[in-house]
């Protein structure tokens, strides 16, 4: 049999073991990679030193592209193929972009919106995974090694078709998806870890293009989510935008605005803007300038000014905050410290708006830009077994209610928002015409009483439900939201047992052949053989199980018997020597039957943890 | 234990109304701490699938315990007393005027204040109706009559709902 590696209690396996495990912000200005490093949670810089990406990609003429600040550089210059912020299209539709006239993009709406660049058409699923990617290597650079996973943060506000989205880049980009974890619940790991918090924390993150409110209880390394909330369509690029309109009305007569300057007009602009909004931070009055197509134009703006143009949005904010708290049951006095995340939280009318709401003075002491991503690598870590002895855990909830459409365009909630994950829910329908047979079943997320107002996620159907008369039919609709925040929905006619079953994707989002095409293309232009591609990576897998079972027998391995150990043993030797074959279908084969066959003893060790955790209470409530 | 086993099994709490509600805390977290997936992601996906399995039975259970409204029902069905909400909704007169009087002083609430003083005569009725639920089932084990009130306390969980809305509405 194999000789299994025993090491130390409370030491971590073996260094070359240890699995590098990171966690990226994945933000739509820039975003960053982190990765626990001699137990402290770091971002990793590029050769030039710098930790921040700008999330930005630029299709060249000769088939080539620039990421990050070479891509940035040449913004003004290229705006039509160099492509920014595209994280305010994940999983949207042309019709949701309020402001793509003022663009400089050929949007085509198909059914998530794409971009025509000279590239070709783009989607921003494939724009993610070009950042997600400069990252991965970014890490396997600084390591020297392959990354084993990653954990990749979203706004908590993000709803069903932005999440699958990103999981969707994350698999382009090559990348284990370990966890998509809430921005807001990452800041706060970071936040929590460091200054051992206990108590009702609020985390205000206002990013480039999203903001989030989230309210957490924070007790014994445990992250409780108690509600979030916020709107994924506000951020500092609005503040942009809002700065740039009111500069241009000083210029140029009322009304004549819209038609004096055009897409590439609106690009200068906005980074005029964005620069003296910068400015602003530190001083009291900026210029704020450019040389547009009609000629230059150059505006003072005092801070006065600008909190004038933009006190709406920050309103909205705390319209947010507001409902949140509702959510949570509390009164803004009981909440302990509102820790601010995000670089649009630099902005003087912010940091004074929440001060004032709050009643304290909120907490800066960790950097915006960064905590998000650093509370990623932490939860990496800990996800990829590093840290054994680790006791984080993380419960988080669902931002947004789920429901079904039902007569009439009215929504039936079968989950509601807030609702800690993961969750399983199920509500019963039946039929309304006599010997009706199928059941169209629309899946749509929003907390308004009409479908026409909620966002559409999936249409389904149940078919071949027994002839029956109207009412009889008892059909069970299970809605299952998984650790990702992800659903997946069922139906079920109780009497005969048909059986639906979807994966929620379609309305906004790409089709698994879409991912196939995107992945074959991406092949073809980095020239790496698909076939190598997929061998390395049922070795991996291999390696990862083999991994995962080897520390599970360490831990309960006397939960089995000799002969049931003997047949893991087999398993595994098999699965191992499964690599030396170079056909990926025989070693996932026998990473499966390793798979299939410590199925049960997954069992017996989760009935161990489930009667471990109530003895370890039984004691505390003796003492 | 079982996936199968009752929520009271499941957080070994005796079954009775009245809990500790930081103890079932306690409990729930201590029980997601060897049951959620994030525990197994470094795991095959056998052992992923049964985490959650378990992680959302928890959660389940947790949900149900600490809500004092969905713990009397539920111990009202495990006592085969059933709530049958939908088809079960004659009420006494008198609930159902004071229902009639609170719909109309929410139709006139105009202001903030307004919504307050109706939520506290809400929430007032409702500690009233729990209590005399706790008395039912802990006491008396009368849990027909302990249904009876979980359906006066959906009605007026149904009421708080809306009086939430109204309040939003007026905020804006």
């Amino acid at each position: 049999m194999a000789l299994l590696q025993i090491s130390e209690p409370g030491q971590s396996l073996d260094p070359h073991q240890r699995r590098i495990a990171v966690g990226i912000d994945l933000g739509t200005t820039h975003s960053l990679v982190a990765a626990v490093r001699h137990g402290i949670a770091e971002c990793l810089p590029d050769a030039q030193g710098r930790v921040l990406l700008p999330s930005a990609v630029r299709y060249l003429e000769n088939g080539g592209r620039q990421i990050g600040f070479d891509a940035l550089a040449n913004q003004g210059a290229d705006p039509e193929n160099t492509l920014v912020s595209v994280k305010r299209f994940m999983g949207r539709g042309l019709k949701d972009l309020n402001n793509a006239a003022q663009l400089p993009y050929q949007f085509v709406d198909s059914p998530m919106v794409s971009l025509q660049t000279r590239a070709g058409i783009k989607s921003p699923v494939e724009v993610s995974a070009e950042i997600l990617a400069t990252l991965r290597f970014r890490a396997e650079d600084t390591f020297n090694d392959d990354v084993y996973g990653a954990v990749i943060t979203v706004p908590a506000y993000f709803d069903d078709a932005q999440r699958q989205a990103t999981k969707d880049a994350a698999q382009l980009a090559g990348l284990n998806l370990l966890r998509l974890i809430n921005e807001p619940t990452a800041a706060a790991i970071a936040y929590g870890l460091d200054n051992a918090s206990e108590g009702v924390y609020a985390v205000f993150d206002l990013g480039g293009g999203t903001f989030d409110i989230s309210v957490l209880r924070l007790t014994q390394g445990v992250f409780e989510v108690m509600a979030t909330g916020g709107d994924s369509a506000l951020g500092g690029d609005d503040y942009d935008q809002a700065l740039a309109a009111w500069a241009l009305n000083q210029t140029v007569p009322a009304g004549d605005a819209a038609k004096a300057v055009d897409s590439s007009d609106w690009t200068l602009l906005r980074l005029a803007a964005r620069a003296c909004k910068e400015a602003l931070t530190t001083q009291h009055s900026a210029v704020l300038s450019a040389t547009l197509s009609q000629g230059p134009i150059s505006v003072t703006v005092t801070r006065a000014d600008f909190n004038a143009a933009t006190a709406s949005l920050t309103q909205r904010t705390l319209e947010a905050v507001r409902k949140t708290l509702r959510d949570a049951k509390l009164q803004r006095d009981e909440v302990k410290g509102v820790v601010m995340v995000g670089g649009s939280t630099r902005m003087p009318q912010i940091q004074e708006a929440v001060a004032s709401f709050f009643g304290q003075a909120p907490l800066n002491n960790l950097n915006p830009d960064e905590v998000v991503a650093l509370g990623a690598a932490i939860q990496a870590n800990q996800l990829a077994g590093n840290n054994p002895n680790g006791d984080l855990l993380l419960l988080d909830v669902i931002p947004l209610s789920l429901g079904i459409e039902t007569m009439g365009g009215l929504v039936e909630r079968i989950v509601p928002r807030n609702q800690t994950i993961p969750t399983a829910m199920a509500q019963d329908f039946t039929t309304y015409k006599d010997g009706q047979t199928a059941l169209a079943l629309h899946v749509v997320q929003g907390e308004r009483d009409l479908v026409a107002d909620c966002r559409s996620l999936a249409r389904f159907e149940l078919r071949g439900i027994p002839p029956m008369a109207a009412g009889a039919a008892r059909i069970r609709v299970t809605f299952t939201v998984d650790a990702d925040g992800l659903l997946q929905v069922s139906a079920k006619e109780q009497g005969s047992g048909v059986e639906a079953q979807i994966n929620v994707k379609p309305s906004y989002g790409l089709s698994d052949e879409d991912i196939a095409h995107m992945l074959q293309s991406s092949f073809n232009t980095a020239q790496i053989d698909m076939q190598a591609r997929a061998l390395a990576e049922a070795q991996l897998d291999v390696d990862r199980l083999v991994l995962a079972t080897q520390s599970a027998l360490q831990a309960d391995g006397d939960l089995l018997h000799a002969d049931e150990r003997t047949q893991i043993d087999a398993l595994m030797q098999g699965a191992l020597a499964s690599k030396n074959g170079n056909d990926p279908a025989a070693i996932e084969a026998a990473t499966q039957a390793l798979a299939k066959g410590t199925e049960a003893f997954a069992a017996s060790r989760m009935n161990r943890g489930i009667q471990q955790a109530l003895a370890g209470r039984h004691i505390n409530a003796v003492s | 234990m079982k996936l199968q086993s009752n929520d009271f099994e499941l957080f070994q709490l005796p079954e009775r109304f009245e809990q500790d509600a930081q103890a079932l805390t306690k409990t729930w977290q201590d029980l997601q701490r060897q049951a959620h997936p994030d525990k197994f992601a470094s795991e095959g996906a056998a052992a992923q699938r049964l985490a959650m399995q378990w992680s959302v039975r928890i959660n389940e259970a947790y949900q149900r315990l600490r809500d004092p409204l969905k713990r009397a029902a539920y111990l009202c069905e495990l006592h085969e007393a059933p709530i049958q909400a939908e088809n079960n909704t004659a009420m006494p007169a008198a609930f159902l005027m004071q229902q009639m009087e609170w719909r109309e002083a929410l139709e006139d609430a105009r202001s903030a204040s307004d919504i307050d003083a109706l939520e506290d005569e809400v929430n007032g009725a409702r500690r009233r109706l729990l209590s005399d639920c706790a008395e039912q089932i802990d006491q008396k084990q009368d849990f027909a009559a302990a249904a009876q009130q979980v359906r006066a306390l959906m009605f007026l969980e149904r009421f708080g709902q809306d009086v939430e809305k109204r309040r939003e509405a007026l905020s804006f």
